[in-house]
């Protein structure tokens, strides 16, 4: 280059500028997120991202005397990231007291990271939560239905609280009744409906709006086989839709049989984020999470 | 933000403000227990019970009146037979009984007096001088048994007879005799209403409220909380703010609802129990502006309670915990009440009126004693308003913050 001619210098100069002021005008927001996903060699679009996710909850002397410790704080999350990309089930997978719950609860907007942040569909959960959960369906065990009103009632209410007009309302009321079969009990009072219809109500009632992110927090746990068996069927049903979902449990066959990837969450921590198939390797997913969980913790007691 | 923008947000937040009212409606008026035990019940409470305490009380006098009253009088003097005998008194012998024996009646409730004059009263009387006399006066003895109303009627009756004998013995004036048929009391009916209804509503109106506003919002935000409902609301994209409207709009609404059954119960049924026949009570001395006036200090005062209380439950942990909590509060609201009791009238000085609660008890003291200053009422009005948005943003906060919302 130090040989070239005035006139060549002048081109070459040229050129890269050019290239630079097309790179800039062909630069993409979501761009703002190097990793990408790819699924059959095809990129997948990021709609979920976690940076750096923190936070410590301050003990009560209750909770000290509980955990035997005379720390007043506990690490819930300590630094947590991770991507979910459109149209996949992301599994969260640890331990109790992991911090499944905690990074959850964040996304959902329900507590406030210490640090960092979480992105879905590109908006911040520190800056605009109400523009969170717009978007997203949240579910876990602790979300409890107003036991006074039916089926019915509160999924009008709840439309109402999402802004869903009423065409819309009821042609998805129909849709999804029928599809649960709440229209049977539509309205009977929630107290009167046993824990597997209960159920049913709050999977239904998570998604009036019709979100494309679903986060559902342990959603079979402490379900009788036959209601556990309804949530795993409605989330394939999500999936086959396309929905984007993150889920956490512990619950390995359901992680085998609905997500494309999942995150090992340990003390706070993620020790693995990976494709199911990368993590396992062929093997058991469950031999393979203590495998990990006794590389990462030690031996369990 | 453009105007449309802004509109539209604006009429989002007014439709889940209304969506969350609209729940707190269905889930109090749908249940017939809580529409008859908070908004019927009370009312009718008070007006059963404050008409059967007056007609209790009037019906004791009626028949201390009807009933006759057993009287002994031993050496009855010629100076005071017309007078007693004129009483409607049943005069008995007690001759072949002996003093002990007719004290032993009075006591066992047989008799209901026993008046025993000293031999030759009159002429005692007539020889006694006040001013020289070295011995004590002619003493009359009246054993009466103060467990029973009957005796306790006659003894007075008894004594006042011989207090206006003795006057009429050295009767020099009069004073208000009544033969000119002049009415010396100048207050009006309004005005002896007014007195009563001035010390006593306000504080009765303070409870009444209390009562109807811890009957609903505990329920309503503590029980959400205890229930894990409210968690429910949160994920959705409702503003905290818009939730926290909504709640105490429709709590107000339920528990002014509350209150003026209390009130209306109380109106009908306080001139029953101050005896309207005989204290000049009437409640209809009131006109519509001042129940209008009433109405509007009602309600800035019941969503000034209904946010504390609201306040307070979103701090518990459970309904019985937020219950619990609220006593004190209740105490210090007991404790405004009662002001109204005290002092001369609805204070003047217009700094006082900024107090919330004390300004809604003075106000209705005014309104009531139709001594009412309307820039006092105005000032209670507009500074209740701005306490209630103050706690509206304490309550906004308090959903905003996981401590509150999810501490277990």
């Amino acid at each position: 280059m130090s040989r070239m001619d005035p006139v060549g210098k002048m081109m070459y100069s040229l050129g890269i500028s050019m290239r630079g002021i097309l790179y800039f005008y062909m630069w993409e927001p979501e761009e703002i997120f190097p990793e990408k996903g790819t699924k059959g060699g095809k990129r997948m679009e990021e709609i979920l991202r976690v940076e750096n996710l923190r936070k410590t909850f301050v003990l009560s002397k209750k909770q000290q005397r509980l955990e035997k410790t005379k720390e007043k704080t506990r690490k819930a999350v300590d630094g947590i990231s991770f991507a979910s990309y459109r149209g996949e089930v992301f599994g969260l997978l640890g331990p109790n007291g992991a911090g499944k719950t905690t990074t959850l609860r964040m996304l959902a907007t329900l507590i406030r990271p210490d640090e960092g942040d979480a992105f879905i569909e590109g908006i911040s959960v520190r800056q605009d939560p109400a523009g969170v959960r717009e978007r997203i369906g949240f579910l876990t065990s602790e979300l409890k239905l107003e036991e006074f009103f039916t089926p019915n009632y509160l999924f009008d209410f709840f439309s109402e609280l999402h802004n869903v007009d009423p065409e819309t309302r009821d042609r998805r009321k129909k849709e999804l009744f029928s599809k649960f079969g709440v229209d049977e009990f539509a309205e009977v009072k929630v107290a009167d409906l046993s824990t597997g219809m209960k159920q049913k109500v709050s999977l239904v009632i998570s998604i009036v709006h019709d979100p494309d992110i679903i986060i559902f927090d342990e959603p079979t746990n402490g379900l009788d086989v036959l209601t556990a068996r309804v949530v795993t069927d409605f989330l394939l049903d999500l999936k086959k839709e396309g929905k984007s979902i993150l889920v956490s449990t512990h619950i390995f066959s359901l992680v085998e049989k609905i997500c494309d990837r999942i995150g090992i969450i340990i003390n706070g921590k993620m020790v693995l984020c990976d494709t199911l198939e990368n993590v396992t390797k062929g093997g058991s997913l469950e031999d393979r999470f203590f495998e990990i969980y006794r590389e990462t913790a030690g031996e369990w007691k | 933000m453009s105007n449309r923008e802004n509109k539209a947000g604006r009429q989002s937040r007014s439709r889940n403000i209304w969506a969350v009212a609209k729940k707190e409606f269905a889930r109090f008026f749908r249940d017939p227990k809580m529409v008859f035990g908070t908004l019927l019940l009370p009312g009718l409470l008070i007006y059963v019970m404050y008409s059967i305490m007056g007609d209790g009380i009037m019906n004791q006098f009626v028949s201390e009146e009807t009933e006759p009253v057993s009287v002994y009088v031993e050496n009855e003097p010629a100076s005071l037979k017309e007078a007693i005998g004129s009483l409607s008194f049943q005069l008995l012998s007690g001759e072949d009984k002996t003093s002990e024996e007719l004290k032993q009646e009075v006591q066992e409730k047989d008799a209901d007096l026993y008046v025993v004059f000293p031999e030759n009263f009159d002429g005692q009387v007539e020889a006694y001088d006040s001013q020289t006399a070295a011995e004590p006066a002619p003493n009359v003895e009246i054993y009466y048994n103060s467990a029973s109303p009957a005796s306790q009627t006659a003894y007075q009756t008894m004594t006042e007879v011989l207090d206006q004998y003795e006057s009429h013995l050295a009767n020099k004036f009069d004073v208000n005799n009544g033969q000119s048929g002049n009415v010396y009391d100048m207050a009006t009916k309004e005005d002896v209403t007014g007195q009563v209804f001035s010390m006593l509503l306000p504080m009765l109106m303070m409870i009444f409220l209390f009562t109807g506003c811890m009957a609903v919002a505990p329920e309503s935000i503590a029980g959400e909380k205890e229930r894990g409902t409210i968690a429910t609301l949160l994920v959705t994209p409702i503003r905290r703010s818009d939730l926290a409207i909504g709640k105490v709009l429709s709590l107000s609404v339920i528990s002014l609802l509350s209150g003026v059954s209390s009130f209306l119960g109380t109106m009908l049924s306080l001139p029953k129990l101050m005896g309207a026949s005989s204290s000049g009570m009437d409640a209809s001395v009131y006109q519509i502006s001042d129940y209008v006036l009433l109405l509007a200090v009602i309600l800035v005062s019941v969503l000034i309670i209904v946010s504390l209380i609201s306040i307070v439950s979103a701090y518990s942990r459970s309904v019985k915990e937020a219950n619990t909590a609220i006593v004190p509060l209740m105490v210090v609201v007991m404790f405004i009440g009662i002001t109204s009791m005290f002092g001369n009238g609805a204070p003047e000085n217009p700094l006082l009126y900024c107090i919330p609660l004390y300004n809604s008890v003075q106000s209705m003291n005014g309104i009531f004693s139709f001594q009412y200053n309307p820039v006092h009422i105005g000032i209670t009005l507009l500074s209740n308003l701005i306490w209630t948005g103050i706690l509206i943003y304490v309550i906004t906060r308090m959903f905003n913050s996981e401590k509150v919302m999810f501490s277990k």
